[in-house]
């Protein structure tokens, strides 16, 4: 195992350590503290690769797994995935802060809290960094699994249960959809290395295949990062404590889609439907998002649908980034790839802008303790640092100078714009489509930006309606982590080509790869001129504040939308009627009626037969060779059929039995015409025993012995048992027909010189097939201790003691 | 010959699988008992049926009736006695324990 496997693996390593530390120092001091070491280790760690990997290097290390079925646990760190590391284990670290502030160590369970997100930390942090597909699932699903219990960390609430349980059913059917994508293309490509199928991409484009393997990688995507119409799990998970929503679900497992979007893109890239499909969603979820936020009262709700809103912002550019791959090189691909680029720039401004908001919203539930915009106001100068980290995380978010938002947003506008020049993929008309609902998602981004600036900032403090009374600034610890992730959002806006060149480009290379690092479209400027993006801004600005000053008179509009048309009310009648169905089907065959289950087993035995006979045209008969028919024979089968009969035609149960001895007696008689002497005796002794307790059970049975009851006639079971009948004659006259191979029975002959027997069977019985024997008489062994306990055994207090 | 004896035993499994669909404790081992007749019928005739003596070694015999197929009814007649002394018991010990024999009656509240 090298270093950096001992680095990705730190977490998980870390994590058993976790109880025992938390049992013998919590008293004194929070395990949190001894948790941030780890990725703390990991981010510098993680920094000093910066250099090598911004020079183009890569790093591949290999460990063996099972190698036998080519799995191993291959790390492959290029740009892309030391992006996503950095993002994870920075963020990482100053959550753990943040929650050592956050979480009580008198209340909660901190052991727990800190094994799920420490095992979180290391799958995702697996994850990105793994070449190797089927690693990369198992790490896909640990998140969902550690994301789960981290929802439910409150367990004993009702909401946070059912907010677990829907994340982790979507999130799992969409990983299930992508495994069977990913195999796909390992059966394609005939490898599970991500590097080897990019590669062999002539392959996979070639492959009928294709298709059917991007729709179900993008299942995967989409379900994860919360995509239209999968993005209702994550509003919900909001129910997880607020540093697991800050770095759950904003910086990083919902990014966990985008990375694979972004790792498939040099597959998948520069085809249409993939164009359509990645770009189409992502705008949809962008508008989608960011409509829904705006009618939000709680501040985490409303976050969630921000962020659904931006991860679809970063979707749609890389779909329409994709294209660059089509182009494949020149100019064309360049201004494309710049998408990519703007992709890239906004999941990490994302990271930043949004973990600050969701510890802002935090500290206001912490210290008011309430997130309801309806209670809250006038906490600006209450909380003035506060104040101001949500001030720089919403305007960043908005898409305001001078944050690092405000770049982002003029590059995706560029991508956009670029994205309705496109004419290469069909559907030409409707590309324009692109940058309008783009500015239209804008204006909405913008005002719930300033709902959530204004509603618990500004305006009067309304004392009475906050739930504890002593509000007041929160303690310097919790407001360091989001004082950092603010002061980035304003270091990147006036340093970003500092993180371009060393982080983003690198990045960019991996999910475009032939693109040219020289080009000076990847320098980003504050100021590019008075060009049609700015005038958006601009517009935005404009409008947003407009509608936001006018926001009582249009928001009625919103709530006019039905909520039983929601997604979310899709979803659990959804639910509950697939439960109500499974449960009517059931009951309506599960009937607890034996009759029923074994006309079940007799239809199916009679159709899977005669089908199979008339399927296979096997019904051919070979009546020669018989014997001849004596008129003893005749006479026994007559009168067996009679008995046979007379058992169901009687009301009287002893006549019943007694015809049954008939049958019995009946077959002593076929034995001994059939030269079975050995047969014909057992026959004889068991027909008498059985017999005899036949008519014991019911003498003693004096209630039930005497009554007449005679059978109910039902046509299903006449037809039924003529069936089993006929196919049982059929089959087994086919079958004698048709010998295939000379019977061994000349061998058992030998009796004499083999065994020292002159009865055959009485050989076959104890020497040459002995072990039968044996386990027959285990049988009745078993059969006779089974009676005498039936009969002896008595539950306790059982009045029938009679026996 | 054997198309006749194969047509007993298709009659005789008719008339088991009548009886088992019944509803009483008692038809149900009934029907189990002439299932296990049919089924030694037909492994009996599944040989060669009457051609030459019984499998019992003699000087003067050259050809004997197929001792395998008896071996095996001979075990399976022991364990199907085995079986249904049994489910006597036990259909005896649950219609003394429930006061009914009727299969409908015994089904669990729940499906009721």
């Amino acid at each position: 195992m090298s270093f950096m496997h001992f680095i990705i693996l730190l977490p998980f390593i870390a994590a058993l350590f976790v109880p025992f530390i938390y049992k013998k120092w919590n008293t004194s001091l929070h395990t949190g503290w001894f948790v941030i070491i780890v990725p703390l280790f990991i981010f510098i760690n993680l920094l000093l690769q910066i250099p090598a990997i911004s020079n183009g290097e890569t790093i591949s290390i290999s460990l063996e797994w099972i190698p036998s079925l080519g799995i191993n646990f291959d790390i492959y760190l290029d740009g892309l995935a030391l992006m996503f590391a950095l993002i994870i284990s920075g963020i990482g670290a100053l959550v753990v802060l943040y929650s050592i502030f956050y979480m009580a160590k008198e209340r909660e369970a901190l052991h727990n809290f800190y094994i799920y997100l420490l095992m979180f930390m290391g799958a995702m942090l697996g994850l990105v960094s793994s070449d190797n597909v089927l690693v990369l699932y198992t790490l896909w699903e640990l998140t969902s699994v550690s994301s789960f219990l981290l929802i439910a960390y409150w367990y004993e609430r009702k909401r946070s249960r059912s907010g677990a349980l829907k994340a982790m059913i979507i999130t799992v059917f969409g990983g299930l959809a992508m495994l069977a994508g990913l195999i796909m293309l390992a059966m394609i490509t005939d490898t599970y290395s991500i590097r080897e199928m990019v590669a062999n991409v002539d392959l996979i484009i070639e492959s009928s295949l294709f298709l059917p393997a991007m729709l179900l990688i993008l299942l995967g995507a989409f379900t994860k990062s919360a995509q239209f119409p999968f993005s209702i799990w994550l509003p919900d998970a909001m129910e997880a404590p607020t540093p697991v929503s800050a770095y759950l679900h904003s910086a990083t497992m919902v990014k966990a889609g985008i990375y694979l979007i972004a790792r498939m893109t040099p597959i998948f890239g520069g085809n249409e439907s993939w164009f359509w499909l990645v770009g189409g969603i992502g705008v949809i979820t962008l508008i989608y998002g960011s409509v829904r936020a705006v009618r939000q009262t709680d501040l985490k709700a409303l976050l969630a649908y921000s962020t659904i809103s931006q991860l679809g912002l970063i979707m749609s550019l890389l779909g329409v980034g994709s294209a660059a791959l089509y182009f494949n090189i020149g100019n064309a691909q360049e201004i494309y790839a710049f998408a990519v680029f703007a992709a890239l720039f906004h999941l990490f401004n994302h990271s930043t802008f949004k973990g600050a908001l969701f510890m802002v919203v935090g500290i206001i539930d912490h210290e008011t303790g309430t997130r309801d915009i309806r209670r809250l106001g006038g906490l600006m100068s209450i909380m003035p640092v506060t104040f101001t980290i949500a001030l720089i995380g919403s305007l960043s978010m908005a898409g305001l100078p001078p944050f690092n938002g405000f770049l982002s947003k003029e590059m995706f506008f560029t991508g956009m714009l670029r994205a309705s020049e496109v004419t290469v993929f069909g559907l030409d008309g409707f590309t324009i489509l692109f940058p309008i609902i783009a500015w239209v998602a804008s204006v909405f981004t913008f005002i719930y930006c300033m709902i959530l600036l204004v509603k618990p900032f500004l305006g009067k403090l309304h004392r009475e309606k906050l739930p504890k009374d002593n509000v007041h600034e929160a303690p310097f610890g919790m407001l360091v982590p989001p004082a950092i992730l603010g002061s980035l959002v304003i270091l990147i806006f006036f340093f970003p080509n500092v993180l371009a060149n060393y982080i983003l480009k690198p990045a960019l290379v991996s999910v475009v790869p032939n693109v040219s690092m020289d080009s000076k479209l990847f320098e980003i400027k504050a100021w590019h001129g008075l060009g049609t993006e700015l005038w958006m801004t601009i517009g935005v600005i404009i409008i947003g504040l407009l509608l936001f000053v006018s926001i009582k008179k249009w928001n009625i509009v919103l709530r006019v939308y039905p909520e039983k048309l929601s997604l979310n009310q899709l979803y659990n009648t959804g639910i509950e009627s697939m439960e109500k169905r499974s449960e009517s089907f059931t009951n309506r065959y599960m009937t607890g009626n034996i009759r029923h289950y074994l006309l079940y087993i007799f239809v199916f035995i009679t159709v899977i037969m005669i089908g199979s006979l008339i399927g296979l045209e096997a019904l051919s008969f070979n009546l020669s060779s018989q014997e001849e028919i004596s008129v003893y024979d005749i006479g026994i089968l007559v009168a067996m059929v009679a008995a046979a009969m007379t058992t169901l035609l009687t009301k009287n149960r002893i006549t019943a039995i007694v015809s049954l001895g008939a049958v019995g007696y009946l077959m002593v008689m076929l034995f001994v015409i059939f030269r079975a002497p050995d047969l014909a005796l057992t026959q004889m002794v068991v027909e008498t025993v059985t017999t005899v307790l036949f008519l014991l059970c019911f003498y003693h049975l004096p209630k039930l012995g005497k009554r007449l009851e005679k059978m109910k006639f039902k046509v299903t079971n006449l037809i039924m048992s003529i069936g089993v009948g006929l196919t049982v004659t059929l089959m087994t006259l086919i079958a004698t027909g048709h010998k295939i191979s000379v019977p061994i029975t000349d061998f058992f002959e030998n009796a004499y010189e083999l065994a020292g027997a002159k009865n055959i069977v009485n050989a076959i019985l104890v020497d040459f097939r002995g072990f039968d024997t044996m386990l027959e008489i285990a049988v009745l062994l078993i059969a006779g201790l089974g009676v005498y306990t039936l009969i002896k055994l008595r539950p306790k207090g059982s009045e029938n003691d009679e026996a | 010959m054997e198309y006749i004896i194969l047509l007993l035993a298709g009659v005789l499994f008719a008339t088991a699988i009548y009886n088992l669909l019944q509803k009483q404790l008692l038809r149900i081992i009934i029907g189990t008992v002439l299932l296990s007749h049919g089924a030694h019928l037909v492994l009996l005739t599944m040989g060669k049926l009457k051609r030459g003596q019984p499998p019992i070694l003699d000087e003067n015999v050259t050809s004997y009736t197929d001792p395998l197929p008896q071996a095996l009814i001979l075990t399976s007649i022991v364990i199907s006695f085995g079986i249904t002394s049994l489910l006597l018991v036990l259909s005896y010990r649950t219609a003394k324990e429930n006061n009914t024999d009727n299969m409908e009656e015994m089904r669990g509240e729940s499906n009721e």
